[in-house]
């Protein structure tokens, strides 16, 4: 117990909290959205994540030949290199969420079979990534090339605001503004909220079902994508079980917010990046997942639908 | 082909059979069962089935765990999941408590196994309370991120903790004293098994004796539609409670029985993996059919063991074989009754 942290690193704890809480947030979107259309917990998103990472270190790496140890790039290479490796994370994370749509749910869903047998299957696809991955980096963790030199801004109230913190704290709110547009504007971001709604209804009104769950697979392969390029930009490090983890901490996330609720997902991230920066500040890290869910809980028996789960009803009817 | 093998119904048609037998037939063919199922150690051993032997672990040791316990557990976790419906995601926490219980009171108070399998029982229905009252409430995949929290919680303590030896866990845990003249050590292996088999038995029966009666109609109720259920009087919470204490029961059980066959138990033995896998088990063999589950857990705790030899991509395998057996049979293997199934797709 040492609460003492408390007020000598506050502002330090809530800029981290900040930081981890939204790279937990982008994930725990590709969680919400599938949960919004489908009723189901998509288990494979965090082995999405976790090839996501890869995907960011082999575009540094192997693609625009930057070794592990290279020197911190520079001006428009800089810009030019992180836009790739987004990019490129961004692809390979939304591509695969749509073949694990395609290969767990689409047949099943098909045939009426009853939710439990596409979530087996679901973890089959993420029993299958993983231990591919484990066998092919043979359980060696990764290291991404410091390309991003860690310069900071400077220090306000003991709080360092660091350059990759705050790519961290800002890109995914720029996400997450655009997705809510996205979502409560276009013509798909409809789709997606009827078929949310009612998928039975949404089929009479001729909206294609199939291609709407795709694409809301391919949406949350896209922030997951973006969430991986971070956390490899601020973590530089990575490993094949990287995506257990932060799938916990991105589920819980979304439940956190409400499960299905857009913006219960950016909330429910950020609450959770910071308890976990404070229950570990105080209690010690080996406490920080027990204070969590018990917080959870706490938090479920008063509120049973999530911080915003009023929201999600009122969408939803 | 593939719609053959999609319709095969082999449970109607093991239910038909059983329909047209009188009472005497099905008695010898129960009996001959059991001591079938009862040789099997043997089986590795016996020329025309010895391809069932297993490569690395020895093929007794494999069938009392993986098999075995794994067996029980499906069976446990089923009257949660299959029969009220509800999604846990953290059994594994009550086969920790079991096993806890187990490693602690036979090191430090030097209590037998028979002495604690009680105690391993009612520490994990009494946890099993502690986390339903809250838990219970919810519904849905709320309920499953709560015990999901809850099975890391319980593993997290024990890592943490002095008294469960922290990440070294605990070692020395004595096995089960000799009991109607059967030994219980490193060289009987087949005695463990004949010890869980019995465990799985007694399970059997009493989920059998439980569809049957009040709480089984309770479930089968909330199963299919929980405010329906509660509008026709059924005390919604009260018998969910209880099917999670009772799954949490069995769950202590295959703990307590587990420690004392491997005598070292650590932390990592008891990761949500292992919550998966089991429900993996009841799926993969037909949900609320208890036939299935035993018949699922037994193939998935199997094959891993018989394809060792090729070490790093069984769990390849196995996530395939997942993938594909949930396309092909989605119901599972023996999938339940018909009628049962009407309202599946409402159901948790």
């Amino acid at each position: 117990m040492n609460f003492s942290v408390i007020t000598t690193q506050f502002w330090s704890l809530v800029l981290q909290g900040l930081a981890l809480g939204l790279i937990y947030s982008l994930v725990a979107l590709g969680y919400t959205m599938v949960y919004g259309v489908l009723r189901l917990i998509n288990f494979a998103n965090s082995e999405v994540f976790m090839l996501g990472t890869f995907a960011v270190l082999w575009v540094e790496i192997t693609f625009l030949g930057h070794p592990i140890n290279a020197k911190p790039l520079q001006g428009f290479e800089l810009v030019y290199t992180l836009v790739i490796a987004l990019v490129g994370s961004m692809i390979a994370c939304a591509v695969l969420a749509v073949l694990v749509e395609l290969v767990a749910y689409r047949r099943l869903r098909a045939r009426g079979a009853n939710r439990l047998a596409s979530l087996i299957s679901a973890i089959g696809v993420s029993i299958f990534l993983l231990e591919g991955m484990r066998m092919y980096t043979k359980s060696r963790p990764a290291s991404a090339p410091r390309l991003l030199e860690k310069w900071s801004f400077g220090e306000i109230a003991g709080a360092n605001f660091r350059i990759d913190t705050m790519l961290a704290i800002v890109s995914p709110i720029i996400i997450f503004v655009a997705l809510d547009q996205f979502v409560n504007r276009s013509r798909l971001g409809k789709a997606i909220r009827a078929v949310s709604m009612s998928e039975d209804n949404a089929k009479l009104m001729g909206i294609n079902i199939n291609r709407v769950i795709s694409m809301t697979f391919l949406i949350g392969g896209l922030t997951t994508g973006a969430a991986a390029f971070l956390y490899t930009t601020v973590y530089e490090n990575t490993v094949f079980n990287v995506g257990f983890n932060m799938g916990i901490a991105a589920f819980t996330a979304a439940v956190l917010g409400g499960i299905g609720n857009l913006r219960g997902a950016f909330y429910g991230g950020l609450a959770l990046g910071m308890m976990e920066q404070f229950a570990s500040a105080i209690l010690g890290s080996q406490w920080k997942a027990v204070t969590v869910f018990v917080i959870l809980v706490l938090i479920l028996l008063f509120k049973p639908n999530g911080l915003f789960g009023e929201a999600v009803q009122q969408t939803r009817t | 082909m593939m719609n053959t093998l999609r319709n095969f119904n082999l449970r109607d048609k093991g239910a038909e059979i059983w329909a047209g037998w009188n009472r005497p037939v099905r008695t010898v063919f129960v009996v001959a069962m059991i001591i079938i199922v009862g040789l099997i150690p043997f089986a590795a051993d016996w020329g025309p089935t010895s391809f069932l032997n297993t490569p690395i672990t020895s093929f007794q040791n494999v069938l009392v765990y993986p098999v075995g316990m794994f067996v029980l557990m499906a069976l446990g976790l089923n009257i949660v999941v299959g029969k009220s419906g509800l999604l846990d995601l953290g059994y594994v926490a009550f086969f920790a408590i079991g096993a806890y219980a187990q490693a602690i009171l036979s090191t430090l108070f030097g209590w037998n196994t028979w002495e604690i399998l009680p105690f391993g029982i009612i520490f994990a229905m009494i946890s099993g309370v502690i986390l339903g009252l809250p838990a219970l409430r919810l519904r849905g995949d709320y309920l499953a991120i709560i015990t999901l929290g809850f099975g890391e919680i319980v593993r997290i303590v024990a890592l943490n903790l002095s008294v469960t030896g922290g990440p070294n866990g605990i070692a020395g845990i004595p096995n089960p004293p000799t009991i109607f003249g059967f030994e219980f050590n490193l060289m009987f292996p087949e005695h463990f098994f004949w010890l869980v088999f019995v465990m799985i038995l007694l399970v059997i029966w009493m989920i059998r004796r439980f569809t049957v009666r009040r709480p089984g109609r309770a479930w089968e109720a909330i199963r299919q539609d929980e405010d329906v259920a509660a509008l026709m009087g059924v005390n919604t919470l009260i018998y969910k409670l209880w099917s999670f204490v009772i799954g949490a029961a069995v769950g202590g059980a295959a703990g307590v029985l587990y420690a004392s066959k491997v005598m070292v138990i650590s932390p990592d033995m008891f990761k949500f993996e292992v919550s998966i896998l089991i429900l993996a088990c009841v799926v993969f063999g037909g949900i609320g059919n208890i036939w299935g589950v035993v018949l699922g857990a037994s193939m998935l705790a199997y094959l891993p063991e018989r394809i060792r030899f090729i070490s790093d991509a069984r769990q390849v395998i196995f996530g395939l074989v997942l993938i594909l057996m949930m396309n092909l049979r989605p119901d599972g293997l023996l999938p339940r009754k018909k009628r049962e199934k009407i309202t599946e797709k409402r159901s948790m």
